[in-house]
């Protein structure tokens, strides 16, 4: 897959948040590693999905791809311009040519522009359309696109529904005229008749501008449904990487197992069905995230030896790309899962060490 | 599946949009929240209060019926602070004299325009003041980064310094250092509210600097500063404003309290009405109706602005908003 | 005879100078014992304000109006005084709710929280209070419960917190548990192990659950009948296997196709239902669904469509519903009330 046309090239990036404390002098105590080590390769047209639970650094990764929070170290390429080295200036210019899509479409408008004003606003930035009829044209055909009508444009955010708002967001990234659009979780806000409207609209202009897109979510049946490849992030850094349907029929990696095992299928056979892979505990602290293989403290398959001391690499196994020692041997159903005891894990914030406790009550780590 | 008749399908988008819809034209934050606050009677009796003030306090001093300086009473024989005599209401002069013969009412109806000026002045001061040194703090820590963060840390040190001294203390000895004039009492009374709106708006402004939309501007590519003053700063000012609202009521009292001080106008013939209340002090054994007037006005006028100003804390909430 | 019986439950909201808000517009259901009973629908379809009516929840104000009847083991709970509704509520009836911090007081510790319900409604004190509080917090799946009851809720995951709550919510063995989208602000692997704690808990002690989301994947799991809202109205009941084979309200067939399933390929188009949840017609003034239906004909609008049952505990509020497979589609008259013909309806073999 290295062969194709790649968009977005993302090498070892990584994005540490400093933890301060301190009265009168802030003080680095430790980091947190939101993003710490991350490889991937967009193609031109297609959509990469990023699927992770909260506190992955999935966000924070589209963020730095973006150069909207600055990376720690790491390289980003776009189109084969480095992004991370680009001056100021330069940055605000190449803005034309990625935008993104955030998750609450209300706090993501401003809530004292009128649509008009949200959409014009990029164009003026960039000297879009020239003059005030052309940047009409421009709006309104955007408008066209995503399904608004005309009399939105005088209106403002808090009049419209959650979906329609979503429209303005996503008219706002498309009006520059954009090749990469990162969608941060484009419609978990949204209820559920409207997150498929969204969905549709981003397969449509995707398919009639030829747009690539990073989607971010943490569901995985919706990056899944629109993705062409799926990366799986847990704490800082991918697990497994794999065509989208590849990832369904044959997810590698003991976590992937875990989280589409955890997802909800709306159909009362597939369900009564399906096993289940119940994960122990909680998610580390990405502050002080485990040593070795960051998922071997709630992995049903982790071994003695290596998954508490030396870090996995992501390696290519087939079309898939996975960060796990005993991969082939789990697929092989030579290794088998086996009950794991839970850790306390602190929310963010509390330094005290998690401390192991065995809970022999802990409702069955499978079923 | 039969096919729906145009007339019913047309009655159902109707309904709907009925239902879904009440007004045709856009409404602008601001026109929402003024609609919210017609809709609260504690803002319309708050803004009667205020329109009745600020009208006596224009156009009363061309109608009053006698100049508030001329000391009539005495000249008459009427009034004899000696014997204890300040004669009170009558036909001709509704609320008395004072202890120098002077028409009361016409006193307090002057006084209203010097009460306004003095709360609005120091008010204005310390908005002007306060936002601008918050202003350049909140945009500087919000979007300056590393550079930005070093201004606002040395502009609120020097915000901290004004707070750690009490108000009245800091008016006093402000008033200390110009001389007692009215001047010296709205640059004190504003000079005090300085590190509120300071304070106010730097916190509000990098609330905002978080929100999506300044990082959806951004990667649409406009200027740090173009989104501090476009975006940032327009979405701040709410509680500024209702802040301001709610000065105006203790700037009035502040004035009076140090005009009671004697650090006011030195001259006492311009009525001002902490002036009056200071000057009936003596009198109260006498006549107590001299010091009553001049505190229900500060109260009442105190009071408008108040309920405006918590009805407008409403109207503008957020978490309000449908 | 159900242990709780909603009858056309509907609460209103009236404000001064502002339009009337039928939040919930004749809302019915049941529930058995031990039945696990979900409600579903979007965000304004009524489903927490029934729950919160239910338990007697609503914040008292002025213009707030709740009617009907919800009728709990004889007792209708709407007509109940507020010291009665008190002992019944933990009691009797437990709540869960969406976000598990919010709903613990963050200053008391976990302990002190569990043992408050005991003493309160069990008359358990002291020592006993506190090693009663660790069996719970132990049987639902928090370690170390001893050490747990001495910390506050920020020290815990949300995850955790979930679990503390449920241990309240179970701590007086109630009868029945109402679950507002207990797994809605929680990640998905720690969703599946609270959704497989409500099962147990369901299965160990014949509690009976109503379960609030409006995740329909949930629902498809574990409810045993479904009761899907719609403006304010429950559309359609089924039994969850005919209800997700057969969908008959458009809205439920509309909800079906909008939802991308993971085990589906990638892009097959979904098929959303048009327009959006604003778009709501009074049910007064037809089918609240009508403008954004698909299958909407002449007599959806004037007057609200009648409840369809048909024989297979299924019942549904629509003139026109979605045909069943191998069935000629046509029209269903509007006075099609009591139980339909069975011609057809196919018989659920099971």
């Amino acid at each position: 897959m290295s062969e194709r046309d790649m968009l977005v090239e993302v090498r070892d990036l990584k994005v540490h948040f400093p933890i301060k404390r301190g009265v009168l002098f802030d003080r680095t105590v430790g980091h947190v590693k939101a993003v710490d080590g991350v490889d991937l390769a967009i193609a031109r047209g297609k959509t990469y999905g990023l699927v992770g639970e909260s506190g992955c650094g999935k966000s924070t990764l589209g963020r730095a791809l973006l150069q909207l929070t600055p990376p720690t170290a790491g390289e980003v390429s776009f189109d084969g311009v480095e992004l991370t080295k680009l001056a100021p200036g330069k940055l605000r210019a190449m803005r034309r040519r990625m935008q993104m899509i955030f998750q609450d479409p209300m706090s993501s408008l401003d809530p004292r522009q009128n649509v008009e004003s949200i959409l014009t606003e990029g164009l003026q930035t960039h000297g879009i359309g020239g003059d005030r009829e052309g940047r009409r044209k421009i709006i309104a055909e955007t408008l066209d696109k995503v399904g608004l009508p005309r009399w939105a444009l005088s209106r403002y955010p808090h009049e419209f529904s959650g979906g329609q708002r979503q429209r303005i967001g996503i008219a706002r990234a498309l009006v520059l005229g954009p090749e990469l659009i990162v969608a941060d979780e484009p419609v978990s806000a949204l209820d559920v008749s409207i997150q498929a409207q969204v969905v549709n609209l981003l397969d449509e202009l995707q398919e009639s501008l030829g747009l690539t897109y990073l989607v971010i979510a943490h569901d995985l049946a919706v990056v899944r449904h629109i993705s062409d490849t799926v990366g799986v992030m847990y704490l800082g850094a991918l697990v497994e990487e794999a065509p989208s349907d590849r990832l369904y029929t044959e997810p590698l990696h003991p976590y992937t197992r875990a989280l589409m095992s955890a997802v909800p299928v709306p159909d009362p056979d597939v369900e009564d069905r399906r096993e289940r892979i119940l994960l122990a505990g909680d998610l580390p602290s990405p502050a002080n995230p485990p040593a070795g293989c960051r998922f071997h403290t709630r992995c049903p398959w982790a071994q003695p030896t290596r998954c508490a001391d030396e870090r996995p690499a992501l390696r290519e196994i087939g079309d898939s790309r996975v960060a796990c020692h005993f991969a082939e041997r789990i697929a092989s159903g030579e290794l088998r899962p086996h009950k794991v005891s839970v850790e306390i894990v602190r929310p963010e914030g509390e330094g005290e060490e998690p401390g192991v406790v065995s809970a022999p009550s802990e409702p069955g780590s499978f079923v | 599946m039969t096919i729906i008749s145009g007339k019913k399908r047309e009655k159902i988008d109707r309904l709907a949009e009925l239902a879904a819809r009440d007004e045709e034209r856009g409404v602008s934050l601001w026109q929402d929240a003024f609609r919210r606050l017609r809709r609260n009677p504690a803002a319309i009796v708050g803004a009667v209060i205020l329109t009745i003030f600020v009208l006596v306090a224009v156009f009363g001093p061309f109608f009053v019926p006698y100049s508030p300086k001329d000391t009539m009473g005495i000249r008459e024989g009427v009034v004899r602070v000696g014997q204890g005599l300040i004669p009170g209401h009558s036909a001709e002069h509704w609320l008395g004299y004072d202890h120098q013969g002077r028409d009361v009412f016409s006193r307090m109806v002057v006084g209203a325009r010097q009460t306004l000026l003095v709360g609005v002045v120091a008010t204005l001061i310390g908005l002007a003041a306060g936002a601008m040194i918050g202003g350049v703090a909140g945009a500087a820590a919000g979007l300056g980064g590393r550079w930005g963060r070093w201004v606002d840390a040395t502009l609120m040190r020097f915000i901290d310094m004004l707070l750690a001294l009490p108000s009245l203390l800091l008016a006093v000895s402000i008033a200390a250092l110009l001389g007692p004039s009215l001047t010296t009492v709205m640059i004190a009374v504003g000079m005090v509210s300085v590190p509120v709106f300071a304070r106010l708006l730097r916190g509000s402004m990098i609330a905002q600097s978080n929100s999506d939309y300044v990082l959806a501007a951004t990667s649409l590519g406009v200027r740090k500063s173009k989104i501090a003053l476009t975006h940032v700063l327009p979405n701040s000012l709410a509680p500024v404003i209702v802040q301001a609202t709610l000065t105006l009521a203790t700037a009035i009292i502040e004035a009076a309290a140090l005009s009671y001080l004697g650090l006011g106008n030195p001259d006492s013939a311009l009525p001002e009405w902490g002036v009056m209340l200071a000057d009936a002090q003596q009198w109260l054994g006498i006549r107590p109706a001299l010091a009553i007037y001049p505190a229900v006005a500060i109260i009442i006028t105190a009071l408008g602005f108040t309920l405006l100003g918590e009805a407008m804390r409403e109207a503008l909430d957020p978490k309000l908003r449908k | 005879m159900a242990l709780l019986d909603v009858e056309e439950l509907s609460v209103t909201f009236s404000r001064r100078g502002q339009r009337t808000v039928r939040a919930v517009d004749g809302v019915s259901f049941s529930v058995d014992a031990g039945q696990v009973v979900g409600l579903v629908g979007e965000s304004g379809c009524g489903k927490s304000v029934t729950s919160l009516a239910i338990m007697g929840l609503l914040p008292r104000q002025p213009g707030l109006q709740v009617g009907g009847k919800a009728v709990f083991d004889g007792t209708d709970l709407l007509q109940l005084d507020d010291r009665s509704r008190r002992d019944i509520r933990g009691r009797d009836i437990a709540m869960i709710f969406q976000d598990p911090l919010s709903s613990l007081n963050p200053v008391i510790p976990i302990g002190l929280q569990v043992t408050e319900v005991l003493t309160r409604h069990r008359g358990l004190k002291g020592a006993t209070a506190a090693k009663e509080a660790a069996q719970l917090l132990d049987r639902v799946g928090i370690p170390d419960p001893k050490r747990r009851l001495k910390e506050y809720p920020h020290q815990l995951s949300g995850g955790m917190r979930q679990r503390a709550l449920i241990a309240m919510a179970v701590a007086c063995q109630p009868r029945l548990l109402i679950a507002d989208e207990p797994t809605t602000a929680l990640d998905v692997t720690i969703q599946a192990q609270i959704l497989e704690l409500l099962k147990d808990l369901v299965r160990d002690s014949g509690t009976a659950l109503v379960m609030i989301t409006h995740d329909l994947g949930v629902v498809a799991g574990m409810c045993d009948t479904i009761n899907v809202l719609y403006g304010g109205r429950v559309v359609e009941t089924a039994r969850r296997r005919p209800l997700f084979r057969q969908p008959r309200h458009p809205y439920t067939v509309g909800l079906l196709g909008s939802v991308p399933r993971l085990d589906a390929g990638r892009g097959e188009r979904l098929n959303p239902i048009p327009g959006s949840v604003r778009d709501l017609l009074p049910w007064a003034d037809g089918c609240a669904f009508a403008p954004r239906c698909t299958r909407r004909v002449d007599a959806c609008v004037g007057e609200p469509p009648e409840l369809v049952r048909t024989h297979d505990a299924r019942s549904y509020r629509c003139v026109n519903p979605a045909p069943l497979p191998g069935v000629t589609p046509q029209p269903q008259p509007t006075e099609a009330t009591g139980p339909a013909p069975a011609a057809e309806d196919e018989v659920e073999k099971a």
